[in-house]
């Protein structure tokens, strides 16, 4: 096949987009959580670009003068055990966090969607291999599961990132694999191989850009799950080292003092991390909303 | 009593008339808080019956029909409420009686049976305990013996062996069977009112009958009174003793069924009757009056040739049975597998011709293998065994997964049952009708362009399609107009041969009149033969020349159109002629 | 019954067969010297070399595995290297306290979580509805070790009603004779309230912990398969045969709407198993998900292979009892057995 995939001329350059745009306005307007919640990932990204820049204190210098104090006008969440300011890590924590959740997210979103779009629309060998691979990482519980991943393969925060992806593998491998299996058959697909379209092209024409929308949709909650997981692996000591500044470590750190009532050095790292999940399970929500209007809850 | 007559009072002015109206409904509208704000299901409905009598009501999708009998039970969803209106039924205010007292009326005095009745009943509870619990309900049996109570009433609606059925899951039975046990759940405590909603939508024909059957037969003997909801004039025609035709969430006419059909008077309800397929009719008879329609199907503009387009011989397709011991299983347990409890033959070594330029119907109930064959001659899966010649070419040997770029691909085409499904939801109209062009009309790359788009608009105002639906998608268009779309796409390469399954089947009485008179003018101007799929004998007459019955994976009766319909020689076509109602002709 | 028993066992081994080998994998096959692991980080090369001979690390990798399969049909799960303590004794005297903790937070957040889905969507709209939805999306968002460190701070430190976090029992009480290894069940059957008593009391927060973290998604799940059976065709039947709403409620739309919630279990028995590790650490609870974090920071692999099979092979058993009682629940998954 040597043409080029066009487009009608016709269709070019108007509605398509404009009117996603449109729609995602419209949910907006009609939900103002999904605003609310496309704000807090505004706050985020812009803590985790600009966040060694902006804060007030150098997150790792330790001054024990001024160690375990409550917060305070010039240390606003307070300091830790090694008088670290808090607010500091907490802000520069959040590209580490993000990183990790977004690369892990990534790589199984490629992964898993492809493995998974195979399985449902080729079915057969391609089936049967995806869930025997599915059936086994589902067989373990998950977290237990990239704890032993992360202890075999190194401490290390790239095994993380593999660790989180492995684990989320079969979430999305069989979410692409339904969506793929029950398009397989659909009358517009077969409308495509009438036309004289081949299956490889009807894989990425039809079925590909059907399915993306949900993955998508799939990709914003596992972030939530990806972050949750990769800060409990740091916390009980995985990943990531002290005294690289991580949501999951500090608040590891912050533990001892609970009983102590030291309470401010777990207390802001823990919201963080719940404000980051939050947001992005919020945004799965609204996004679902987007995509399938239907599918609301 | 401020100058409103008092509801009361007026029921019981009603129920001392001499013939006793059971249900009466005045001036009631229906509001439904929707995302979208209120919207008015039903407006200002008049409604009366009287004991005995049977009411059909008759609409389209939309008209408001089925709403209007929920609130009758008052078993509206939580977005619905009577906005005005009152409802009485044997002298109770059913808009402003308690829930309690409504409890008491449903399912004794008055209940209902329900389109898809494998899905209306509880799928993981017995059908015996199902029945029961409705007996047990309103004090008509006690527990220690209404086992034999079920029994009995299972008995009544003909389901043989009932002490075995008592204990079945509704999965376990047929789809005529669940409505049996529908009618018995709803006639257990013997009420008044019977309201039928689409009983038979989705039953094929044999089985519509058995069940209007029973239904009338137990209705009749009990004295009740029963309302019809359907979309079918026909089934109307045949069972109701006064019709209702709503369109809009309004009535246009009420009237006694005879009357109705031989002098309709309003133009909704002419319009309606001449799109309903009937006997000794012609395809432009379906049309509204003055729109002609197609010249006269019995006289073809492209003459019928003698050249066989299209051949199938000894078709074959056979699939392994469900939950059937697989050979490795049988192996292992050292029991042989009887291939015939192994295999399922869909298609049983059928073989027919399509001449060129002919329209050929193939007709059957669900699981005869209709389908299955026209998805092999469209050469989207492999025979099991047989030859299928197409043009003096062997296309059965063509793998199915190889066949898109044989250059036979463009020559066959075809139009699908559910014009919804069988379009990409990402695609404009326009889009989908140009895939054809660009894959297999050499209109692909950038030389496309404007040619590209002339032929789009040509096609789209072949079909009837407007042009400035061309960028919408498939969301935002109507259900004739999606079904535009799909025969366009099909038409796109004028192709020799369409298949045609099912295309109207999801598609209301008037769409289905206008798509059928388009696909024949079609026929005609481009010389294209048909293989048109379908379960309703009378569609299938309008539009094909010859008629192939099936019934399991055989063909059981072959002849033209007229042949198979006036004088039948098979028992089987007799009864599926017999089967279908349709209005008086 | 028995045929549904054995055709879902014989599910359950190919499961069981991929938990083996993967375990297998994990510490043979991927990158990084296991014979270091198991060595320790401050092993000579000559050690290490004398490791891999005694572990039969220098053997081709099947002849390792049935090695391994041979140890495992045995019992053998190694010896910890930190303790010398056999590894599959060491799990079999933990597993009754994180059973224990597991349990008693997946019962606390199924006798919460249900009723209140229910109640959201029988009333759909209404303020338990929005209470519903509102908890169920925030509950998804905690993180569970910093759950169970505010409850710690609010309970021990601030109002004082809870006992120290620190393990099952209090100093000064003793354990009681072991029976099932649950103190609590134990503690009864001694007839000692006292103890019985003690090990509520540690036990009350980190099952708080453990319920808050498993009430969202079951309540979440809940809500949803209840409003999804409440607006099926069968429940309007039911109504339309004047049954009372408590007989629709109960007897036609909660057994059916319980079959999501059912499979939705095996999820949340993984993220429990999971979030079990971190409580553990949290509450110093001498369970086999704190062996494995001590085990994790002093890179004793043995220990950690051994909780990653238990831990799997329990969540296989725990799968295998959730299908079964789908299939009681319905005719439907039976017939296909």
């Amino acid at each position: 096949m040597t043409a080029v995939p066009s487009a009608p001329s016709r269709r070019r350059g108007s509605g398509g987009l404009a009117a996603t745009l449109k729609h995602a306005h419209y949910v907006i307007s009609d939900n103002p959580v999904t605003g609310l919640a496309f704000f807090m990932l505004l706050v985020l990204v812009v803590a985790a670009v600009f966040g060694p820049f902006i804060v007030p204190h150098d997150p790792l210098a330790s001054n024990t003068m001024s160690a375990l104090q409550p917060p305070s006008a010039t240390h606003w969440f307070g300091t830790d055990q090694l008088g670290r300011d808090i607010f500091s890590r907490v802000i520069v924590a959040t590209r580490l966090d993000l990183a990790i959740a977004v690369f892990s997210v990534a790589l199984v979103f490629a992964a898993g969607g492809i493995a998974g779009i195979a399985a449902g629309f080729f079915g057969g060998w391609t089936d049967r291999i995806v869930g025997r691979i599915c059936d086994t990482i589902m067989a373990f519980p998950l977290f237990v599961l990239a704890m032993g991943i992360v202890a075999a393969l190194g401490n290390t925060v790239t095994n993380i990132v593999i660790a989180t992806a492995i684990i989320n593998f079969p979430l999305y491998a069989r979410v692409a694999r339904a969506e793929a299996a029950i398009r397989r058959q659909a009358g517009f697909v077969q409308a495509a191989r009438l036309t004289g379209n081949s299956e490889w092209r009807i894989l990425l024409t039809q079925i590909l850009p059907n399915i993306l929308p949900i993955m998508m949709v799939q990709m914003s909650l596992t972030m939530g799950y990806a972050i949750l997981n990769a800060a409990g692996l740091s916390f009980i000591g995985l990943g990531v080292r002290p005294p690289t500044a991580e949501w999951g470590i500090m608040v590891a750190e912050g533990a001892t003092f609970i009983v102590s009532g030291e309470w401010w050095i777990a207390l802001f790292p823990g919201l963080s991390l719940m404000f980051a999940v939050f947001c992005f399970n919020l945004l799965g929500d609204g996004l679902r909303d987007i995509v399938d209007p239907q599918r609301r809850t | 009593m401020h100058g409103v007559v008092d509801p009361a009072s007026a029921i019981l002015a009603s129920a001392e008339q001499p013939h006793g109206k059971l249900l009466e409904v005045r001036d009631l509208t229906v509001e439904f808080a929707t995302r979208r704000g209120i919207v008015r299901a039903v407006e200002k409905v008049n409604l009366t019956l009287a004991k005995g009598e049977t009411l059909g009501i008759v609409g389209e999708s939309g008209s408001g029909k089925s709403v209007t009998s929920y609130t009758v039970m008052r078993i509206l969803d939580r977005a619905g409420r009577i906005a005005e209106g009152a409802i009485s039924f044997s002298g109770i205010d059913v808009a402003h009686a308690s829930e309690r007292e409504m409890r008491d009326l449903r399912g004794r005095e008055m209940s209902m049976i329900f389109q898809n009745p494998r899905a209306a009943l509880n799928p993981i509870r017995k059908v015996g305990h199902q029945i029961g619990d409705v007996l047990l309900q309103h004090v008509q049996a006690e527990p220690r013996n209404v086992k034999e109570k079920v029994i009995d009433i299972l008995n009544q609606v003909r389901i043989a062996r009932p002490e075995e059925r008592y204990h079945a899951y509704p999965f376990e039975l047929s789809g005529g069977m669940c409505q049996r046990i529908v009618i018995a759940l709803a006639l257990a405590c013997r009420p008044q009112l019977l309201i039928a909603d689409e009983p038979t939508t989705g039953l094929d024909v044999t089985t519509q009958k058995a069940v209007m059957e029973l239904v009338t037969e137990l209705t009749r003997a009990r004295g009740m009174s029963t309302v019809l909801i359907t979309h079918d004039l026909g089934l109307a025609a045949t069972y109701c003793d006064t019709v209702m035709v709503m369109e809009k969430g309004k009535v246009v006419e009420t009237a006694p069924a005879e009357q109705i059909f031989r002098n309709p008077q309003h133009p909704y309800t002419r319009k309606l009757m001449r799109a309903t397929p009937r006997p000794g009719i012609v395809l432009g008879d379906l049309l509204p009056e003055g729109e002609g329609g197609v010249a006269a199907h019995s006289a073809p503009a492209v003459a019928t040739s003698d050249v066989p387009l299209l051949k199938v011989e000894n078709l074959i397709k056979e699939y392994p049975r469900q939950g059937a011991p697989s050979p490795l299983f049988a192996k292992f347990t050292g029991k042989a597998v009887d291939p015939k409890d192994a295999i399922f033959r869909a298609v049983d070594g059928i073989s027919f011709e399509v001449k060129k330029g002919e329209s050929v119907g193939l007709v059957g109930e669900s699981g005869c293998g209709k389908s299955t064959t026209s998805t092999i001659v469209m050469r989207l899966i492999d025979p099991t065994a047989g030859r299928i010649t197409f043009d003096g070419q062997d296309i059965g040997a063509i793998p199915a997964r190889s066949f898109a770029h044989h250059p036979i691909r463009r020559r066959i085409q075809m139009v699908f049952q559910d014009p919804t499904e069988s379009l990409n939801p990402r695609y404009t109209a326009a889009r989908a009708i140009a895939d054809p062009l660009l894959r297999m009309g050499g209109m692909g790359g950038l030389r496309g362009g404007a040619a590209l788009d002339d032929k789009v608009e040509e096609l789209a105002r072949m079909v009837g399609l407007p042009a400035d639906l061309l960028d919408r998608f498939p969301h935002q268009l109507s259900g004739g107009q999606k079904a535009r779309v799909g025969i366009a796409r099909a038409i796109a390469l004028k192709p020799d041969l369409v298949i045609l399954d099912e295309p109207t089947a999801a598609l209301d009485v008037s769409v289905q009149a206008v798509v059928l008179n388009l696909l024949e003018e079609l026929k005609q101007t481009l010389g294209m033969s048909y293989l048109f799929v379908s379960h309703d004998l009378h569609v299938v007459r309008l539009l094909c020349d010859r008629v192939i019955v099936m019934r399991q994976g055989r063909v059981v009766e072959e002849g033209t159109s007229q042949e198979v319909l006036e004088a039948p020689k098979d028992a089987y076509t007799r009864e599926l002629i017999a089967a279908i109602p349709h209005p008086p002709v | 019954m028995l045929k549904l028993i054995g055709s879902r066992l014989a599910t359950a081994i190919p499961s069981l067969i991929g938990v083996v080998i993967v375990t297998f994998l994990l510490t043979r096959v991927l990158p990084g010297d296991t014979a270091a692991y198991f060595a320790g980080p401050a092993a000579t090369p000559q050690a290490i070399a004398e490791i891999r001979t005694k572990l039969g690390l220098d053997k081709p990798l099947p002849t390792q595995f049935v090695d391994y399969v041979s140890a495992l049909s045995k019992g053998d799960l190694g010896t910890s290297l930190s303790t010398g303590q056999s590894v599959a004794h060491e799990i079999a005297t933990r597993l009754p306290a994180s059973a224990e903790l597991t349990l008693c937070g997946l019962i606390f957040a199924l006798l919460i979580a249900v009723p209140f889905g229910i109640a959201a969507a029988v009333k759909q709209g209404s303020w338990i509805d929005h209470a519903c939805r509102l908890i169920t999306t925030a509950g998804v968002s905690l993180p569970v070790f910093f759950t169970g460190l505010l409850l710690v701070y609010l309970f021990y430190f601030r109002l004082g009603w809870a006992p120290a976090p620190l393990g099952r029992l209090d100093v000064f009480f003793s354990a009681p004779e072991t029976v099932t290894g649950f103190y609590l069940i134990d503690s009864l059957l001694a007839g000692d309230l006292e103890t019985f008593r003690a090990a509520a009391a540690q036990l009350v927060v980190p099952t708080l912990t453990l319920a808050i973290f498993a009430l969202a998604p079951i309540a979440r799940i809940t809500r949803a398969s209840m409003l999804h059976v409440l607006s099926s065709e069968f429940i309007r039947t039911a109504r339309a045969s004047g049954l009372t709403s408590k007989t629709v409620i109960l007897t036609y739309a909660f057994r059916n709407a319980m079959l999501p919630v059912v499979t939705t279990l095996g999820m949340v028995f993984s993220f429990l198993l999971g979030a079990n590790v971190l409580v553990e650490k949290v509450f110093a609870w001498p369970g086999i998900g704190s062996y494995a974090v001590e085990a994790l920071i002093t890179s004793d692999f043995a220990p950690v292979q051994g909780f990653v099979l238990a831990m799997a092979i329990l969540y296989v058993a725990l799968n295998l009892i959730i299908d079964l009682a789908y299939g009681i629940i319905d005719p439907r998954a039976r017939s296909e057995a």
